[in-house]
């Protein structure tokens, strides 16, 4: 385009054009008052902070992370007392929105391919069934979900003695979730390694598969063997060790169950909340994407005698993949994002720790700079590796 | 070959037998049709769909019955009549003791203040004036009935939003209401109305100002973007709300509802510059070239050939956009404001309402789910409607 600009104005050098009808000069012009209006912006705003800070007594510092929080959060994962630094609480909360994005995010993948997939299902009542969750979920404010799930699984759920059990060993009540905690002894790093090794061993194989089959046609049951490795070698591993690894199991006891791994109802209520909402959207996410695939390709790929499940696996999912993943990316975004709203149930994210350390220490701009940095850094990890698994299946055009 | 020639040699016979009008057709397998042949094919097809069925109908029966119970046929409806004994009281959580189900009659006492906050009562007859118009201008707007869409569009966008802030603020004769005043439903509706008026236009900015091939204006929208995107909308608000007084100079105070309102608007407009390049980068390069080449600048290439298309093409996604927005309008409790969801919150924290908690969420959820339900139907409806494509199936 410049070129062109470049070109007329070069062939009309004979006739003088004035500067504001030539579009690159008025260009330069038009960047040079935005940028003059941003910078005054910008100067405006940090001068007043600056001035509103000292007025205040409360200089720029990162000095208060050091200074000890007094405070204690309900939910840690890391040990954290009353006299740990603020540093420390907030390196908690931002591991407290991981841990619950992480989990939330597994959760709503598994159950919204499920439901994704039902809602094509030909069976009448269970599409319906699919599009009602689908349609009740997206259209009522997650923090209402939120509060919801709180509020029945504090009233809804049974009494500690009369606990839903699975197996025995995971116990559900009014108190929250009871699941069973793994103790290491010594040696467990090594099923650790054994499993790591499994993971880039079914790697491998997966490659070599592929590679052989490309070139021979002979085909290896890659996926059966890769199941096999990644259960068999870690339990094979712990076996020759002697069972390193032990599950400590809750058991009820006087008023409450003790041992196993405790997790409050707001815990649970956040998980459940968030999952459940994310993965009605991740159902329409995946609905999108296999239906986006054109029906020409299902039908080609049927006249070609492949069967059902086989043009499901070898030519609609493969399509639908591409499709699928860049509103995934932001999916998985935003259940980090939303993960913000944990505070109002009483879950000790990075935002209500910020929050709290805040009102505490009256530092608003550090505070929320550092909040601010974290989601963008989270943000951008996020999607920087998928977008680079994106670029990976991609179609290449040309 | 022999085979086949016989073969043939059959199939002329029957042919001939079954000439179209010799014999009456028969009607086809009553397993085919009707109820049972619906029952055939859509839930009974194959064993696995058999199971799934059941399943289905397993989960439904654990749904259902149990809900029902509890929202219908064991709730309280009505205020009991005093037991004797009984000192007059105004309605409260120990009237629907005598019912296991649902405590209704929260909701009705609660109703007036779920819907206009703490709007002073005698004046509430204002808000009612700005939903009538705004409800009747709507549906002129979207009826395909009704002509004269451009006048209606001009009062809707121009006067109507002046005469709401009057009839709902007061001045000139009205008695002032302050903003601190306004709540429930009606708040909801404010903050997502101005939200969704004011993000379109912001966002057509952002979105021409990201593909504009002027370096400083691209990366100011670039950035803008992106890092609204990457943030949460509470983490705005509570900026918005905790670090604004620190850019302003000492003494300029903001309301709290316009600070509230600029955050959601910036933060809905950055989803939506996103939405609009979408629909930009969706038309093919044809349309830029010959709008260029019949000489047309900047601003009327846009206004006249590019943005009704792309516009057009991104109307499913501003919908839901629109969606989100009201969505997240139940996140201004975070600074304290008491929109819908955060009153009914309130009202059930009553110590008159303990325990009436599920009840206000489900009738709130009810409202909330009405209002996007019939914004996705209605996008689901223009997107058919301007549906030009061939179509799968």
């Amino acid at each position: 385009m410049t070129a062109d600009v470049q070109g007329s104005k070069d062939a009309s050098t004979a006739t003088v054009t004035p500067w504001w009808r030539d579009e690159r000069k008025r260009g330069i012009a038009s960047q040079a008052l935005v940028g003059l209006v941003l910078v005054g912006f910008v100067w405006f705003m940090a001068s007043n902070m600056l001035a509103n800070q000292e007025r205040l007594g409360v200089p720029m510092s990162f000095r208060f992370l050091d200074s000890p929080a007094g405070f204690q959060l309900s939910f840690a994962t890391i040990s954290v007392t009353l006299d740990s630094p603020i540093s420390r609480i907030l390196l908690v909360g931002a591991l407290n929105t991981l841990f619950a994005s992480a989990i939330t995010a597994v959760l709503a993948t598994v159950l919204g391919v499920i439901i994704g997939i039902s809602r094509l299902s030909t069976n009448f009542l269970i599409s319906r069934l699919a599009g009602a969750y689908i349609e009740l979920l997206r259209n009522t404010p997650l923090l209402l979900q939120l509060v919801f799930w709180y509020a029945s699984v504090v009233a809804a759920l049974p009494a500690v003695k009369s606990s839903l059990s699975l197996f025995n060993v995971i116990f559900l009540n009014k108190k929250g979730l009871y699941v069973p905690d793994p103790v290491f002894q010594p040696g467990a790093g090594l099923v650790l390694v054994a499993f790591i090794v499994a993971v880039v061993a079914s790697v491998v194989l997966r490659r070599w598969a592929s590679q052989r089959q490309a070139a021979t046609g002979e085909r290896f049951p890659a996926i059966s063997v890769s199941i096999l490795l990644l259960l068999g070698l870690p339990a094979l591993t712990s076996l020759a060790l002697g069972n390193p690894v032990e599950w400590d199991i809750p058991v009820l006891g006087g008023f409450n169950f003790s041992g196993g791994l405790a997790f409050q109802p707001e815990v649970v209520a956040l998980i459940v909340g968030l999952g459940l909402n994310s993965s009605a959207f991740i159902a329409e996410i995946i609905r999108g994407g296999i239906i986006a695939v054109s029906h020409g390709q299902t039908e080609a790929a049927l006249a070609l005698g492949l069967k059902p499940r086989w043009t499901l696996r070898l030519v609609v999912i493969p399509q639908a993949q591409r499709i699928i993943i860049p509103p995934m990316v932001s999916q998985y975004l935003n259940v980090v994002k939303n993960s913000t709203l944990a505070g109002f149930i009483g879950y000790p994210d990075l935002f209500s720790v910020i929050g709290t350390s805040q009102n505490q220490t009256g530092r608003a701009v550090e505070c929320i700079t550092i909040l601010m940095l974290f989601y963008l850094a989270v943000s951008l990890v996020i999607s920087t590796v998928l977008n680079w698994y994106n670029k990976r299946v991609a179609l290449v055009e040309r | 070959m022999a085979d086949i020639s016989a073969d043939t040699t059959a199939n002329n016979n029957l042919n001939a037998q079954m000439e179209p009008g010799l014999r009456p057709s028969l009607p086809p397998p009553t397993l085919e049709t009707g109820a049972v042949g619906w029952l055939r094919h859509n839930l009974f097809s194959s064993w696995v769909n058999a199971i799934l069925t059941v399943l289905a109908l397993y989960i439904l029966y654990l749904i259902i019955p149990p809900f029902l119970a509890w929202a219908v046929f064991d709730a309280t409806w009505t205020v009991p009549p005093l037991a004797a004994g009984v000192e007059d009281h105004p309605p409260q959580f120990a009237d629907c003791r005598a019912n296991a189900g649902a405590c209704w009659i929260f909701v009705e006492a609660r109703l007036p203040q779920f819907v206009y906050g703490f709007y002073t009562a005698e004046q509430r007859w204002r808000v009612d004036i700005v939903f009538l118009i705004l409800a009747v201008s709507i549906f002129g707007l979207l009826s395909e009935r009704i002509k004269r869409k451009k006048e209606l569009a001009i009062f809707f966008f121009a006067i109507f939003p002046i005469l709401a802030f009057w009839l709902l603020y007061g001045g000139l004769g009205l008695e002032v209401v302050e903003t601190r005043l306004w709540g429930g439903f009606m708040l909801t509706l404010i903050l997502s109305g101005i939200g969704i008026v004011f993000s379109l236009p912001l966002g057509v900015l952002l979105a021409l100002g990201r593909r504009s091939d002027l370096p400083v204006v691209h990366m100011l929208c670039v950035v803008m973007i992106e890092f609204v995107r990457g943030v949460p909308l509470i983490t705005i608000l509570f900026m918005a709300n905790v670090m604004l007084p620190f850019f302003l100079p000492p003494g300029v105070e903001f309301n709290v509802l316009l600070r509230v309102l600029l955050g959601v608007t910036i933060f809905a407009a950055a989803y939506m510059a996103e939405v609009v390049r979408g629909g930009l980068q969706a038309l093919p390069k044809g349309q830029y070239e010959g709008a260029m080449a019949m000489g047309l600048g900047y601003w009327q290439m846009m206004r006249l050939i590019i943005l009704p298309q792309a516009l057009r093409i991104a109307i499913p996604g501003i919908v839901n956009n629109f969606i989100s927005l009201t969505q997240d309008t139940t996140l201004v409790a975070i600074v304290g404001l008491y929109d819908f969801l955060n009153i009914v919150r309130a009202g059930s924290r009553d110590t008159n309402w303990l325990g009436t908690e599920i009840e206000g969420y489900v009738f709130c959820a009810l409202v909330y789910w009405i209002f996007c339900f019939a914004m996705s139907r209605y996008s689901m409806h223009l997107e058919r409607k301007l549906h030009t494509g061939h179509k799968k199936r």
